[in-house]
C-alpha cells in the first residue's frame, strides 16, 4: 500500500514536471496567476463593482439595492451644494496638509541626508518611525485630549495669554499634518540621499551661492521625491474620516460615505468615486512633474 | 532570444484575460445569490415548537446587553454557547443582519422596520416565550415591533434620551429643550452644545416643534411631511453654529464633557453615569430624577428579533425567553441603566427603588417618550407623503454642512 502511494505521488509530480517542461508560457502563467489574480479579482474587481454599484439605486425602506441603471446618485451629488462644499473642503485640506508636510519635511530630510552624523541619522530615522509604531487611533485621541478646552495646549498657552485652536478645521489640519509627516520625510530623505555630494561641491566651485545651488541643483533633483511623498500625504488625507470626526464637526468625503453605507450603498459608491477621480487627476499631474522617473 | 522564450508581454495578457474570465464567472455566481426581491417577511412562518438547543448562539447587541453575569447562567442552563457582536449604531445592526451570520439582534425601533422590510428577520411566536406574558403591556404590539399585526420580537427594555448639563456652567438648571433649540437661549452656550450625530436627531427637533409650533400639526416626530420636515431642518440649521460637538460614540461625549469642551446637550444614561462616576459636575433630567424636559423626549425601546434564516433558532428562542426572565431582565436593566421590559423584574433588582427611579411601572411617564422609529414614506394616516429614512440621512449631512 505504502509503496504504491509513493509511486502514485511520484508519478503525479512527474506528470506535473512533464506538463511544465519546455512550456515557458505555462510556467510564467502559473507563477503569476497568484499575484495577478489578487490584483485583478481582489482589487480591480472590487473597484469595478463599486463603479457599477454607483449606477444602482436603493429601496428606501429595506436598504436593499435595486439593480437597474440610474443616474440619480450623480444628480444629487452634483446638484446639492453641500456635497460640493464637502468635496472642496476635503481636497483643500489635503492640499494644505501636503504643502505643510513638504515644508516641514524638506529641512529635516536634508539635515538627515547631508549633514547629520551616522549616529544622528540613525536617531532621526528612529524618531520619525517611532510614531508609526503606535495605533493611528491612539494618536488621534491623544491629539483630541491635547486640543481639549482643559487640555495641555491651552494650559501651556494660557500664561502668555493665548489659547489653542480648539476643535475645528485648524485642528484637523494640525493633526493630519502630524499624522502623515513621516510619509513625506522618508521619500524626500531617500531622494536627497541619492544626490552625490560632489554635485554640491561642483556647484560651489563654479561660483554658485548656496541659494542658487539649492534652486538649480538640489530642488530639481529632489523634486520627484517631494511629489512622491505628496502622493502619500494627499491620498491619506483624502481618505481619512476618523480625524475629522474626532477633532472637529467638519464632514469629509469619507464621513458622508460612512453615514450612507448602511442604508444607501449605491450613493456611498457614487461618493467613493470622487476621491478616486481626484486621485487619478493628482497622479497624472504628478507624472507630468516627473515623480515616476528615476524610480 | 525572444523567440525561444516566448513573448512575455503576450503571456501576461493571456494570463490577465484568463483571470478576467474567472472573475466574471465568480461575479456572476455571486450576483445571483444576493437577490433584491427578499423584501417583506410577512409570509414567513414563525417557529411552532422550541426543540433542543443547537449548542451555539450568535447575537448582535448593544454594548452592555450581553454580559457574563446573566449570559453564563444561560449557557449553563441551555447549553447554547453565546457569541456576541456589539454594534455601535442602528445602521450597523441593519448592515450586520444582512450578512446572515447571526441568529438574533437587540434592535432599536429605528432599525426594526428596515430589518423586516429587508427580510432579514422572522416573526416571533410569542407563545413559545413564557416570560412574554408578564412583559409590560404598553411595550407589546407597538408599531416598531409588530408589523401587519404580526409580532417580530420580544421587548427588552426602554429609556429616554436625556438632557444633560454642566452644573457649574449652566444656570439655572434647564427644564426645557429651549437650552439647545431656542436661538436666544442656546446662543448663551455658543460652541458648547453637545448634539447626537445621527439623522434620528431630527426627531428631537420635531418633538420640540410639536409643543412650540403646534400649528405645524406634528403628531409623531418620526412621521413628518415636507413642511414639517423643513421646519425641523431649519431649526437644526439654526442650531448648528452653536454646536460645540456632534457625538456618536459615547466615549467621545464623555471626554468632551470631562474636558470642558461642551456644557449642555443630549445624552444617554450611560454617559451620564460614567461622568458622575468620574466626578464631573454634570446633572441631567433623567428618568431617575422623575422628570423629562417639559416637551418630553425621544427615547428607545429595544426588541430582540430572530434572524429569518437563523442557524440556531431554538437557542434564540431560549435566549429571548431568558433575557426577559425576571432575574436576567433586572440584571441587564440595572447594568445598562434602562427601564426593564419585564414587570416581575422590579422585584429582582439589587436597588429596590430601581423601577420607580426609572419609571418602569409608570405608563404616564412613557407617554411623553417618543421611541425611535424608522421614518417611512407611509405617514401612518393613509398618506404616503412623509420623508423616508434616506431623506433624513441626506438632510442630516446638509445640516452639518
Amino acid at each position: 500500500m505504502a509503496s504504491e502511494a509513493v509511486v502514485q505521488r511520484r508519478s503525479v509530480g512527474h506528470r506535473l514536471a512533464d506538463l511544465f517542461h519546455g512550456r515557458r508560457r505555462l510556467q510564467v502563467g502559473a507563477l503569476l496567476a497568484g499575484p495577478i489574480g489578487w490584483l485583478v479579482i481582489g482589487y480591480l474587481g472590487s473597484l469595478a463593482l463599486l463603479l457599477v454599484a454607483a449606477f444602482w439605486s436603493v429601496d428606501p425602506l429595506s436598504g436593499l439595492t435595486i439593480k437597474s441603471f440610474t443616474l440619480e446618485n450623480f444628480e444629487s451629488l452634483f446638484n446639492e451644494p453641500v456635497y460640493r462644499d464637502i468635496v472642496w473642503r476635503t481636497v483643500r485640506t489635503a492640499l494644505l496638509v501636503t504643502i505643510t508636510d513638504a515644508v516641514i519635511a524638506f529641512p529635516i530630510a536634508f539635515y538627515m541626508a547631508k549633514l547629520a552624523s551616522r549616529r544622528g541619522k540613525a536617531l532621526l530615522v528612529i524618531g520619525i518611525l517611532l510614531p508609526l509604531w503606535s495605533s493611528y487611533l491612539v494618536k488621534v485621541y491623544a491629539w483630541r485630549t491635547l486640543l481639549s478646552a482643559n487640555g495641555a495646549i491651552n494650559w501651556a498657552l494660557d500664561p502668555i495669554g493665548l489659547s489653542g485652536p480648539g476643535y475645528g478645521t485648524t485642528a484637523v489640519w494640525l493633526v493630519m499634518s502630524y499624522l502623515w509627516l513621516p510619509y513625506m520625510i522618508l521619500p524626500i530623505y531617500a531622494g536627497l540621499e541619492r544626490i552625490p555630494n560632489s554635485l554640491l561641491s561642483a556647484s560651489e566651485d563654479l561660483g554658485a551661492s548656496p541659494f542658487t545651488t539649492f534652486r538649480r541643483v538640489i530642488l530639481p533633483l529632489s523634486f520627484p521625491a517631494v511629489v512622491a511623498g505628496s502622493i502619500f500625504t494627499f491620498s491619506l488625507t483624502l481618505g481619512d474620516y476618523i480625524t475629522p470626526r474626532l477633532v472637529s464637526n467638519d464632514q469629509f468625503i469619507g464621513n458622508v460615505i460612512f453615514s450612507n453605507i448602511a442604508n444607501n450603498q449605491p450613493f456611498a459608491a457614487a461618493l467613493a468615486l470622487v476621491p478616486i477621480v481626484v486621485m487619478i487627476a493628482y497622479l497624472l499631474v504628478a507624472r507630468k512633474l516627473g515623480a515616476f522617473e528615476h524610480v | 532570444m525572444r523567440r525561444r522564450n516566448g513573448n512575455p508581454a503576450r503571456t501576461a495578457w493571456l494570463v490577465l484575460a484568463g483571470l478576467v474570465v474567472v472573475m466574471l464567472a465568480i461575479a456572476g455566481c455571486g450576483g445571483g445569490s444576493d437577490d433584491t426581491t427578499g423584501g417583506g417577511g410577512s409570509g414567513d412562518e414563525a417557529l411552532q415548537k422550541v426543540g433542543n438547543g443547537e449548542g451555539q448562539l450568535n447575537l448582535i447587541s448593544w454594548a452592555g446587553y450581553v454580559e457574563d453575569e446573566w449570559t453564563k447562567p444561560f449557557e449553563q442552563k441551555t447549553g447554547c454557547k453565546v457569541s456576541d457582536k456589539e454594534a455601535g449604531t442602528s445602521d450597523e445592526m441593519v448592515e450586520l443582519m444582512k450578512t446572515g451570520q447571526y441568529d438574533g439582534v437587540s434592535a432599536s425601533g429605528n432599525a426594526t422596520a428596515r430589518m423586516v422590510a429587508a427580510g432579514t428577520v422572522a416573526p416571533v411566536n410569542t407563545d413559545l416565550v413564557p416570560n412574554y406574558k408578564t412583559v409590560f403591556s404598553d411595550l407589546k404590539d407597538q408599531s416598531y415591533n409588530t408589523f401587519d399585526g404580526v409580532n417580530y420580537g420580544i421587548p427588552h427594555g426602554r429609556g429616554a434620551n436625556l438632557l444633560m448639563w454642566n452644573k457649574d456652567e449652566v444656570k439655572p438648571a434647564p427644564d426645557s429643550w429651549d437650552v439647545v433649540f431656542d436661538p436666544k437661549v442656546a446662543s448663551k452656550y455658543k460652541g458648547k452644545l453637545s448634539i447626537y450625530d445621527e439623522s434620528s436627531y431630527i426627531a428631537d427637533a420635531a418633538l420640540y416643534l410639536m409643543s412650540h409650533q403646534p400649528d405645524l400639526g406634528i403628531e409623531n416626530p418620526y412621521e413628518l411631511n415636507q413642511e414639517q420636515f423643513d421646519a425641523a431642518i431649519d431649526l437644526l440649521k439654526e442650531q448648528q453654529p452653536n454646536v460645540g460637538e456632534y457625538w456618536s460614540e459615547a466615549a467621545k461625549q464623555i471626554s468632551a464633557f470631562a474636558g470642558g469642551d461642551v456644557t449642555v446637550g443630549t445624552t444617554w444614561q450611560y454617559q451620564y453615569f460614567a461622568l458622575k462616576e468620574e466626578g464631573a459636575p454634570v446633572a441631567a433630567s433623567p428618568a431617575s430624577q422623575g422628570f423629562l424636559p417639559k416637551e418630553g423626549a425621544t427615547g428607545w425601546s429595544d426588541t430582540w428579533m430572530i434572524a429569518k434564516d437563523a442557524k440556531h433558532p431554538n437557542c434564540m428562542y431560549e435566549w429571548m425567553d431568558w433575557i426577559v426572565s425576571p432575574k436576567a431582565n433586572a440584571q441587564v436593566a440595572e447594568y445598562f441603566g434602562e427601564a426593564p421590559a419585564q414587570e416581575l423584574a422590579c422585584k429582582e433588582t439589587a436597588n429596590k427603588n430601581f423601577c420607580s427611579e426609572y419609571h418602569a411601572e409608570d405608563p404616564k411617564f412613557w407617554e411623553r417618550v417618543y421611541y425611535w422609529e424608522t421614518p417611512l414614506a407611509d405617514c401612518g394616516n393613509g398618506e404616503e407623503n412623509c420623508m423616508d429614512y434616506n431623506d433624513w440621512v441626506k438632510a442630516w449631512t446638509s445640516i452639518k454642512g
